[in-house]
């Protein structure tokens, strides 16, 4: 779907989107950073149809004269004096993390082969 | 049973322990020695702090015994849902991901519970990162309904509220993103609470969605949750979305409530979130509440809030989506898992995909591949977007009824307690759980759930009320009333008809 359909005013094309396929959800997967074996593939592609729902639900009454509201109360930038507060230590950190060298996180090889 | 400190109500145990008829660390040990022998079967706590417990307990009764002027709940033992970080005591929001995991800071409402004294007995059990209505989506098995072992507690919540109905702790600490401290309280016969949006800082706890969740009470009584909204409620500088101001007077109009007159006072019966669909014995008893509420003198209107049918579809496009983006820090790097792939290149990238797909549990995973196809390229304005617009609508429902009424009321979820497995296989049904409690998150208001007596099935009933937004004091007043209405009704608390738990000790009299 091209990013100019994807407004509030298109629910017939959201009609028509039935299911979302296994290799959709694969691919989304791959976005969320998130390994799925083949049968939670499978699963999910089935169970992934509750958004499709939703949106032709949704997609009703989010007609274009209604403003969207981010957030329950209306909130005006909250500000603070820079004054610099203690972060936590350093050791009690590192004593969480899964592995840790010369006072910081030891991470695997950022950068892959391409 | 008088003798019986667990049996106590928070507001109850704190007087004895003001006049010093009994000390912290009695209370304490006895609500220890209660998850001893039941938990075993009900599976309410995660972690047991008797340790610490017992200090803070020592201390508030050596501060006691100075002449110290302490808090009023100083020395009430309190259990938290694990989902809130507490330093120095394992925090794993239910997942897999962060077993083991020791936070190095408290959450806000954590620091307010230890300065003023309160011993934590533990962190509670919970759907993983609070998705889901029964806690069977818990990595560390489910935690058992105490009015029906084979049935579930509600959740996300369900190890608070089971921890308070039976009587292993006389308040607890929940979170409520679409119902999860409301609809497990209503499942357990236990007052649950969700104050205004903001109402409660957030700083510490673990995110799922952050414009909606809330932090709020779990307990038995009416007045217990205002005393612990009161502690643990008001502005902090951690969190920018924390209301700058005051809270309302909500233990005095708990107070006022239970004195039972309501007159004057409107309250709007929810036409979307009752008749079809409400399991029968939900409907009687919701309407023997309304008649219990005009005989103390409040008038009763119906009021219609059109757009509350698309609040659940609102509801399952922003959760997911906020989920997905917090959810994002588990990258198996700074905490919690960390797995490497097992075969093919070691790489940070392909750490965190195999972390996350050996640590999150279905539901998680379900939730965030969800939020990540929701606002993925193309779909943000038709997905976000649109959920968004129905927020506004919700709103405008909420103004126009709160110009007509004083609190909004329903039933709090559509049936009571359900058997384990029974909706696990089918996300739609467990969702529809949550109809009647989502709108007030996605609007922001305080929503209160108070047990309105047993189905015919013999479970518990809960009863919602909702107030506008800032104004949670108006639902405490209304919500002390109908309690007290009732328990006159039955000749006590509801709790008192909940069965006897089989004990880890052999049964023994006395």
């Amino acid at each position: 779907m091209e990013p100019d359909v994807a407004t509030a005013s298109g629910p017939t094309r959201m009609a028509t989107m039935s299911t979302i396929s296994r290799d959709e959800v694969a691919r989304v997967a791959a976005l969320a950073r998130i390994d799925l074996r083949p049968e939670e593939l499978d699963r999910l592609s089935g169970e992934l149809d509750v958004i499709v729902d939703a949106i032709a639900k949704v997609s009703e009454v989010a007609t274009p004269d209604v403003p969207a509201t981010s957030h329950p109360l209306p909130l005006t930038n909250v500000f603070r004096d820079d004054i610099p507060q203690p972060a936590l230590p350093v050791a009690d950190v590192l004593a969480q993390a899964p592995s840790a060298e010369d006072g910081r996180f030891a991470v695997p090889q950022i950068l892959g082969e391409e | 049973m008088t003798d019986d400190l667990t049996r106590l109500s928070a507001a109850d145990l704190a007087g004895r322990l003001r006049s010093g008829e009994v000390s912290s660390v009695d209370a304490t040990q006895a609500h220890l020695d209660r998850i001893a022998a039941v938990d075993g079967v009900v599976n309410a706590f995660l972690h047991v702090s008797t340790d610490d417990a017992l200090r803070t307990a020592r201390s508030v009764d050596e501060r006691r015994a100075a002449g110290e002027e302490l808090h009023p709940l100083a020395g009430v033992p309190i259990a938290v849902k694990d989902v809130v970080v507490t330093q120095g005591m394992p925090t794993t929001a239910g997942s897999k991901i962060l077993e083991g995991w020791i936070p190095p800071y408290d959450a806000t409402l954590v620091e307010k519970i230890r300065a003023a004294g309160l011993p934590i007995l533990g962190k509670t059990n919970m759907d993983e990162f609070a998705m889901g209505s029964s806690t069977e989506h818990s990595a560390y098995g489910n935690t058992r309904n105490p009015w029906d072992l084979d049935r579930i507690p509600g959740g996300s919540g369900g190890g608070s509220a089971a921890a308070v109905a039976a009587f292993e702790a006389p308040l607890a600490i929940g979170t409520d993103t679409g119902g999860s401290i409301r609809q497990p309280g209503a499942v357990t016969g236990t007052v649950g609470v969700k104050p205004t949006y903001g109402g409660v800082s957030r700083y510490g706890l673990i995110a799922m969605a952050s414009s909606l969740d809330q932090a709020g009470p779990v307990t038995r009584t009416v007045l217990d949750s205002a005393l612990l909204h009161e502690l643990i409620g008001g502005p902090d500088r951690r969190d920018s979305t924390s209301i700058p101001e005051a809270l309302p007077a909500i233990v005095e109009a708990a107070r006022q409530g239970a004195t039972g007159d309501l007159t004057g006072v409107r309250v709007g019966v929810v036409t979307e979130l009752t008749g079809e669909g409400y399991q029968e014995g939900v409907s009687a008893r919701f309407a023997q509440s309304l008649d219990l509420l005009r005989g103390l003198g409040a008038e009763i209107v119906e009021v219609s809030c059109p757009h509350f049918e698309y609040a659940l579809g609102a509801y399952y496009l922003i959760m997911p989506s906020e989920a997905s983006s917090n959810l994002a820090k588990f990258d198996g790097m700074r905490f919690g898992l960390r797995v490497e792939p097992e075969e093919g290149p070691v790489t940070a990238e392909r750490v965190m995909a195999a972390t996350r797909g050996a640590g999150f549990g279905d539901e998680v995973k379900r939730r965030i591949i969800l939020g990540t196809y929701a606002l993925s390229a193309g779909y943000y304005d038709a997905y976000y977007g649109s959920a968004q617009k129905v927020r506004t609508l919700i709103q405008r429902d909420f103004a126009a009824a709160f110009a007509q009424v004083d609190v909004l009321v329903s039933p709090t979820a559509p049936t009571t307690a359900f058997r384990f497995g029974e909706k696990l296989d089918d996300p739609l049904a467990m969702y529809l759980n949550d109809v009647a409690t989502i709108p007030a998150n996605l609007a922001g208001v305080p929503g209160m759930s108070v047990p309105a007596g047993l189905s015919d099935d013999g479970l518990p009933v809960g009863f919602q009320i909702l107030a506008p937004a800032k104004a949670d004091d108006r639902m405490y007043r209304v919500g002390a009333a109908l309690e007290a209405a009732l328990e006159t009704s039955w000749g006590g608390p509801l709790l008192d008809r909940a069965p006897v738990l089989p004990t880890a000790l052999t049964e023994q009299e006395g």
